[in-house]
């Protein structure tokens, strides 16, 4: 099997508070590269960076355009631009259409990405209230990814893993607490 | 055996990939217009989105369509270009326009403006307004370009959906504006429509940042989200045209995320408020404070 060299993580409504739970917990020797695509609302990610880093154990950066993902370091998607992966593993933004209301939009992310990486991937869809992500899930796993989505009744907001479910199905159907266990146990071997 | 099979099923390049590149490198050899060196995962999106928006089975039909039916190419065009922006977009960094480079833009006689990828044109309206503001207009030529004869059609009538204004209005008083946005269009309807003086300075025209040359001499020029489309060498050569028509300590205005990382021209450059992106012609310290 494939170790995963990557993860890429979407959410929309609750998504904070999910995440800076999630991150508390992974593994501060995870060695992969991991990519958030997170609605907002606001101008800038910088708080949003600022807040996760408080509880990352790893350091969280807005993911800068040409700039490869790095090891082992936590991306946030810049608000207002898509962010996509390269074949190169290289970001690149752009300010192309909505993608179901959204700009950063998480099924742009996880279909660039899924490209990118193949089989080397991991998305991850967690709380939302709405329907993006649902197709980037299904690509992941075309690709040979591996798909894990927060289960719906867990989530503050349950539209968006219940979308991802339906359209994509999942590897992994958990409840937040024990998806950065998973995921330190898939990335560790 | 098993191998070979195996490599048959997944190949490195996909089926789409295959037909993206041949429709693109139809687009060039017929039509001269090159996207081969675009940036790959976004502008794959969007030749799939055509795809899907013309009800074409498979990439390759559109190759079909392009190369026997000329009525397609502006349809292609339009697909793959993104004329997607907003009035004082990041209103901070028409606030520093304003503030740091129009006093400087003051001390010439004659202004002139170059608004590369100008877009529906709604960069061309925010600008000319600053100038208005600043009295400057009255000696400013702005140049708006656009590979996208639809968009630049657009933008110079300059009609815009009304939802959008109440979202420009806001960008407009952050962006240190001194009356109301109101001031400067007409609303009818769903639509409002800009002040049509603010275009008297404006020539709008096409030009193709891949293919095209320098045609004037620019005390600043304006390129925002366009270099985010292109590869390294194709933002490199974009950025060498820039220099090209900058007159010395002339000013450069990138997108808020655009990053010259990784382009060697970008050495011709100093930052003047690197946050912003706005950059003067000549290295640190050589140009005119
Ligand atoms: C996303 S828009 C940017 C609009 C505006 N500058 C802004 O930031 O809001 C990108 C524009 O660049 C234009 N463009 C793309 N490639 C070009 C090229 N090779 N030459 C000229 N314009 C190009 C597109 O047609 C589109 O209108």
């Amino acid at each position: 099997m494939t170790v995963p060299q990557a993860i890429v993580i979407g959410c929309s409504a609750g998504g904070l508070t999910a995440l800076e739970s999630l991150f508390a917990h992974l593994d501060p020797g995870l060695p992969q590269s991991i990519a958030v695509c997170c609605h907002t609302g606001s101008a800038t990610v910088d708080l949003l960076c600022e807040l996760l880093a408080k509880h990352a154990a790893l350091p969280v950066e807005e993911a800068r355009e040409r700039s490869p993902m790095q090891g082992g370091v936590i991306h946030v998607a810049p608000s207002g631009y898509h962010l996509l992966v390269e074949t190169n593993r290289r970001f690149a933004l752009s300010v192309d259409q909505r993608v179901s209301f959204a700009r950063p939009s998480i099924d742009v992310l996880f279909e660039s990405a899924a490209e990118a990486w193949r089989d080397a991937l991991i998305g991850v869809v967690l709380t939302g209230a709405n329907s993006d992500g649902a197709n980037g899930l299904l690509r992941v796993r075309q690709c040979g990814g591996i798909a894990i989505v927060q289960e719906p009744l867990d989530a503050e907001s349950p539209a968006m893993p219940a979308a991802a479910l339906e359209r994509a199905g999942a590897d992994y159907c958990l409840p937040l607490a024990d998806i950065a266990p998973l995921l330190n146990r898939l990335c560790l071997p | 055996m098993n191998e070979l099979a195996d490599n048959a099923k997944t190949p490195d390049t996909s089926l789409d990939d295959i037909e993206i590149e041949l429709f693109i490198r139809a687009l060039k050899l017929r039509y001269g217009y090159d996207f081969t060196q675009y940036a790959p995962a976004s502008l794959k999106r969007r030749v799939l989105q055509l795809a899907h928006a013309q009800e074409a089975a498979t990439v390759s039909e559109l190759t079909t369509r392009l190369l026997h039916q000329p009525d397609f190419l502006p349809v292609a065009l339009e697909g793959l270009s993104v004329p997607v922006s907003e009035m004082f977009r990041d209103p901070d960094v028409f606030l520093a326009l304003r503030e740091q480079v129009l006093p400087v833009l003051a001390s010439y006689p004659q202004i002139n403006i170059w608004q590369a990828g100008c877009a529906h044109g709604q960069e061309v309206y925010s600008l000319a307004i600053l100038l208005e503001e600043a009295g400057l207009y009255d000696r400013t030529q702005i140049y708006a370009t656009d590979f996208n004869e639809s968009a630049l059609r657009h933008a110079q009538e300059g009609i815009y959906p009304a939802r959008e204004a109440q979202l420009w209005s806001r960008n407009y008083l952050a962006a240190g504006g001194k009356h109301t946005l109101a001031d400067y269009y007409s609303a009818r309807y769903e639509l409002i429509k800009l002040d049509q003086r603010l275009r008297r300075n404006v020539i709008f025209a096409n030009h193709n940042l891949v293919t095209d040359e320098v045609f004037c001499e620019a005390h600043l020029v304006l390129c925002r989200n366009v270099l985010i489309y292109f590869s390294d060498p194709l933002q490199d050569r974009t950025l060498a045209l820039f220099r090209d028509s900058l007159v010395r300590g002339g000013f450069l205005c990138l997108g808020t995320r655009e990053s010259l990382d990784f382009a060697p021209s970008a050495s011709d450059f100093t930052p003047v408020d690197a946050a912003r992106r706005i950059y003067r012609l000549g290295p640190r310290g050589t140009g005119k404070e």
